[in-house]
């Protein structure tokens, strides 16, 4: 029997209707008995001395069960910084040491940021520790702050931490290749600053979590809102609250969005696990969208000052990166990694370069901590070497299409070894650049520019050939960096006597989709139905073990994990059949959903058969163990790395400045495909979020007072459905040779992508005027219009 | 719950909500749709004891019209002004300008009154009140007393209305055939308030304007009258030329005030351009 694949099948989500209709369960849907309230009191201050802490009318209000400050918090440790970069730890490229600055779950000497939290109220409902909060008497002495990327550095710039002098959280460097000669050889060298601004990741849900510790057995049970609750169990256990893990139970059910800023372990999750071991009542705590602004990791706030070399017939022979990375006030989980090996690792993108050298150096402001968000490092290099390809091009009058095809890496499978360290995976960039420029029609579109500009409009596109790394990855390679953990996934797949099948993944589903592509993966490798086949995910009381979800990884190490499995299962499964076939189990193949003698199918026994046969082994083989279940762990060789070509088109309003995105047109490779519909789903959220950074996203702090001025949704600009176009995709499929499913990762490619094409775009549309870079972002109106009004002054 | 702890009152009529009113004073705010009170109170920025409701006040709600005015009750609803057949026949201005405010949710629950009485600086209403020369009317304990929408904003979220009033009517003519209008906007990409809004209403005689109302908000800290404008426009004919040259005064008389969306140079600039474009607009209707 001929039955269609799954694979490469665009099934609709089967987590869509509960969550369409309000069914889902989140974090804060959790009712328990007992259950209490937490609520945190924060610094109303960027900076400040914390003096003494009053809480005695917070605690007498009607209704507290406790009040908590840091001092409190005994035996508690700092929450870790999961990426050491030291010289003694042997990781490459440290040029001084990064300053591990403590990070208190409860801040009792010094608050360093807008929101930091000091103190903690708990209480019979949420309204009774809202009220109290506002009772607890701080003696602030607030401090000088320093915000702004550019001045942390500066001489007499305010201190964020006493271990960290001058605000340097470490210096960072990586390249290969002769770089001064490929500068010195140079007939043109373009030289720009790029601001990669500060991001808000604004999940729909907010943060969240509930904490139950067990008197009577000593086990704590963490619900949160986590996309990888192994690895918040391990941190939290480990490193901050001491408590063995095997007592530790994380369930991550129901989580609405993460983008990066749900994969952190922070300082509300550790406080609630920690006091509900105190007063042995459940606590809960949810956040406002206030204090999501406020404490979510931000992702981005990058300066950077690029230099490109060129040969005047268009060859990148150099380029020369040196970069401010904003981390904020205290080390994130992840932190330091996302602008030394996310970044510089990219920085060669789809090109043959002569040479690379990326200098980074981190450093600390009075600003929430900044960490990975969608694309994490990867879309800081592709925007500094998608900006910088458009700025040489225009240095040397070329067209911006030629000096890509010109430089591309020729198409290749195995391993191509860029300047920076990493391998590409596979790569075929010439292909999906001109499958763009045939969809596009990029000559059609250049006469209709040319008669534009005689009209007085301003029309421009831009081109982003990207890359970028996913399905990160090896743990060989990221322990040799710096990671304190493998990365590594498990899978489990179960079969139950009667056929069906229980799939657990270490992944962690956060809006991707897990529970509809995996069913899909591993019902179509067993070639039964679909709804034979359930998905469950995010409970480390479940689940062997699991990194979770980040780095577009779920599919291609997640998912080879189920696939592996799979394999065993078929072949305990050709034992089993071979048995009852009374053949060799060499002989047995699996087709259809049967196992039969090979070339003769009417010498089969279906799959249910053989389950049932494995847990009621009365006719069964001799030393074959009984159940069918199977599990493996996933690691992969490489990181894979995705690419394709974007191309947008924009019109600005002369008038105002207002910039129109008048089409967008994406082909991405992200290897194979398992549902083209939930890729094409993350395209354009992708391409949203990263056009969104262009256009209108940007974290804003009040120099004086470090303040987050942008810190509602009032005033925060986050896409919304009409203010973007109906976006034109498609595919090459250029195949990874890194796993056996051949996938690549796909979370991320349009965040990449995005950003530099909407820059390039608005960047050519002035290009008539002589612009040939805007140094920062968004690009607001107004930014746009006195970019305008400084070019035609010139001219 | 976040907000701060508070009674809510529901008011039935006008009396009831002024009698509540006079009875809590200052520790009471007046709710009608709430779409700017309940984020504040969300945040505690505001923390009032009593909530007086009085979104459900009878009479209060809908469009009339009386001899030549039309009235339109104070907690009658954006979208019930948006989709209002007798408004769109006999003041269009007014439907045009709901439909830029917020979007469905927003305007569903969100009310007219409740808008001009918070005086957001960035809210559209204001500037149509202007332009449309609208006469409010305040309810207090001493009566009814008609304020003129000129006189009515007095400086960022602050009115004529004193404390113990509620604003319950916004009276407009009824646009005669020869009177054109349109609203301009540049909407805040977050919060879609104005950035610059200009309404202008133009009295036309033939190919020319007689007479030119031209309201503002967005730009300074209150909603304004575009006087500058209006006397450059008002004998003059409505081509592009005298348009131009009448928007130029856009920036007139208005207290800019820089913030994230614009420098004051950049505002005043938009403001010129939102007003040509409303005269525009409105010139060009049928």
């Amino acid at each position: 029997m001929a039955t269609a694949r799954l694979l490469g099948a665009s099934v609709k989500r089967r987590e869509d209707p509960r969550f369409i209709t309000g069914k889902g369960n989140y974090t804060d849907d959790l009712k328990l008995p007992g259950m209490t309230y937490a609520a945190f009191v924060r610094s109303p201050h960027s900076h400040a001395r914390i003096g003494t802490i009053d809480t005695a009318k917070a605690r007498a209000y009607p209704g507290v069960v406790a009040v908590f400050t840091g001092k409190d918090m005994t035996g508690v440790n700092s929450l870790p910084c999961g990426w050491d970069l030291r010289k003694d730890k042997n990781i490459p490229g440290v040029v001084q040491d990064l300053a591990m600055v403590p990070h208190m779950p409860l801040s009792s000497d010094v608050a360093r940021h807008v929101g930091d939290p000091v103190a903690v109220v708990i209480a019979d409902s949420q309204d009774a520790a809202l009220d109290a909060a506002e009772l607890v008497a701080v003696q602030w002495e607030p401090l000088p702050s320093v915000t702004a990327t550019d001045r942390a550095t500066q001489p007499g710039a305010a201190q964020v931490h006493a271990g960290a002098p001058g605000n340097v959280a470490f210096k960072w460097e990586l390249g290969g290749g002769d770089v001064d000669a490929a500068f010195k050889s140079a007939d043109v060298v373009v030289k720009k600053r790029i601001v990669n601004q500060r991001l808000v990741a604004n999940a729909m849900e907010p943060r969240a979590c509930v904490a139950r510790y067990e008197d009577a057995t000593g086990d704590l049970t963490l619900w949160v809102t986590s996309q990888n609750p192994h690895v918040h169990r391990l941190l939290m256990c480990a490193f901050v609250l001491g408590i063995p893990e095997h007592k530790v139970r994380v369930i991550a059910p129901d989580v609405g969005g993460g983008f990066g800023s749900k994969i952190f372990l922070y300082n509300e999750e550790v406080v609630c696990s920690w006091a509900t071991r105190q007063i042995k009542r459940p606590v809960r705590w949810t956040a406002t969208r206030r204090e999501a602004y406020l404490t979510d990791a931000h992702g981005r706030d990058h300066i950077t000052d690029a230099a490109m070399a060129m040969s005047k017939d268009g060859k990148i022979l150099g380029l020369h990166v040196k970069t401010t990375a904003n981390l904020g006030a205290y080390l994130s989980t992840f932190g330091p990694a996302v602008p030394t090996f996310l970044y510089g690792t990219l920085l060669n993108g789809v090109y043959v370069m002569g040479a690379i050298k990326c200098e980074v150096t981190g450093v600390f402001t009075n600003t929430t901590a900044v960490d990975a968000y969608r694309g994490a490092g990867r879309p800081e290099a592709c925007y500094v070497v998608e900006r910088m390809i458009d700025a040489a091009a225009a240095a040397l009058k070329m067209d911006p299409a030629d000096v890509r095809k010109k430089n591309f890496i020729p198409k290749f499978s195995g391993a191509y070894q860029t300047h920076v360290a990493v391998s590409y995976d596979s790569g075929d960039y010439a292909k999906a650049f001109d499958r763009l420029l045939q969809m596009f029609d990029y000559k059609k579109f250049r006469a209709e520019q040319t008669e534009a500009r005689k009209q007085g409009r301003y029309l421009g596109v831009g081109f982003s050939t990207y890359i970028e790394a996913c399905s990160i990855a090896p743990s060989k390679l990221v322990g040799a960096l710096g990671a304190g953990a493998g990365l590594y996934e498990s899978g489990k797949v179960r079969v139950h006597p009667t056929g069906g099948v229980t799939v657990y993944t270490g992944s962690h589903s956060h809006g991707q989709g897990h529970e509809t592509t995996f069913a899909q993966l591993v019902a179509d490798e067993l070639q039964i139905p679909m709804d034979q086949v359930e998905v469950v995910h995010g409970d480390t009381g479940l689940i062997p073990f699991g990194m979770g979800t980040y780095g577009s990884r779920s599919a291609s190490v997640g998912g080879t994990a189920l696939h592996m499995s799979v394999d065993k299962i078929k072949e305990k499964g050709k034992k089993i059949a071979a048995h009852l076939l009374e053949a060799s189990a060499s002989d047995i193949e699996y087709v259809g959903g049967q196992f039969q003698v090979r070339g003769a199918p009417g010498k089969a026994v279906p799959f249910g058969a053989v389950a049932l046969t494995a847990y009621v082994p009365h006719n069964y083989p001799e030393g074959l163990e009984p159940g069918l279940e199977e599990t493996s762990f996933y690691d992969p060789s490489n990181f894979c790395f995705p690419f394709g070509a974007h191309a947008c088109v924009v019109e600005i309003d002369p008038d105002t400045g207002h910039v129109d995105i008048v089409r967008y047109v994406a082909v991405d490779d992200v290897g194979n495909v398992i549902s083209p519909m939930i890729v094409d789903g993350m395209v354009h959220g992708g391409i949203a979020q990263g056009v969104a950074q262009a256009l209108w996203e940007g974290a804003v702090y009040d120099d004086q007072s470090g303040q987050l001025v942008t810190g509602s949704m009032m005033d925060y600009a986050i896409p919304k459905a009409d203010m973007l176009p109906m976006y034109e995709t498609d595919r090459t499929e250029t195949p990874t040779p890194v796993n056996p499913l051949g996938i690549k990762g796909a979370g991320e490619t349009g965040t990449i992508a995005s950003t530099p094409a909407v820059m390039n775009a608005v960047v050519d549309a002035l290009s008539g005027l002589g612009v040939d870079h805007i140094e920062a972002m968004p690009l607001t109106p107004e930014r746009v219009w006195m970019t305008l009004q400084a070019a035609k002054s010139k001219t | 719950m976040y907000p701060a702890q508070f009674e809510y009152h529901k008011a039935s009529t006008v009396k009831e909500a002024l009698d509540l009113l006079g009875k809590y004073k200052d520790e009471a705010k007046l709710l009608a749709g709430g779409h700017s009170l309940l984020p504040a109170m969300k945040l505690r920025l505001a923390q009032p004891k009593h909530l007086i409701d009085i979104g459900k006040v009878a009479g209060l709600s809908g469009v009339k019209e009386e001899g030549g005015t039309l009235v339109i009750g104070a907690m009658t609803t954006h979208y019930a002004i948006e989709s209002s057949a007798l408004l769109k026949s006999k003041c269009p201005l007014l439907p045009e300008v709901a439909g830029h405010i917020g979007d469905p949710m927003v305007r569903n629950m969100g009310t007219i009154g409740g808008s001009l009485a918070h005086a957001d600086p960035a809210a559209d209403w204001p500037a149509a009140a202007i332009a449309l020369s609208a006469d409010l009317v305040a309810e207090g304990p001493k009566g009814k007393r008609t304020i003129k929408a000129d006189d009515f904003f007095k400086g960022l979220l602050t009115t004529a209305l004193a404390d113990d009033e509620i604003l319950t009517e916004i009276r407009v003519p009824a646009a005669q055939a020869n009177v054109k209008s349109a609203y301009a906007k540049f909407p805040h990409p977050a919060s879609r308030f104005a950035v610059v809004g200009v309404a202008a209403v133009l009295t036309m005689d033939g190919g020319k304007i007689s007479k030119a109302s031209i309201g503002i908000t967005g730009a300074g800290s209150k909603a304004v009258r575009a006087k500058g404008v209006e006397a450059a426009i008002a004998g003059k004919a409505a081509d592009a030329a005298s348009i131009q040259a009448a928007a130029e005064k856009g920036a007139d008389g208005v207290d800019v005030q820089p913030d994230l969306q614009g420098s004051e140079e950049y505002k005043k600039h938009l403001l010129k351009v939102f007003s040509k474009r409303a005269i525009e607009a409105a010139a060009a209707k049928k």
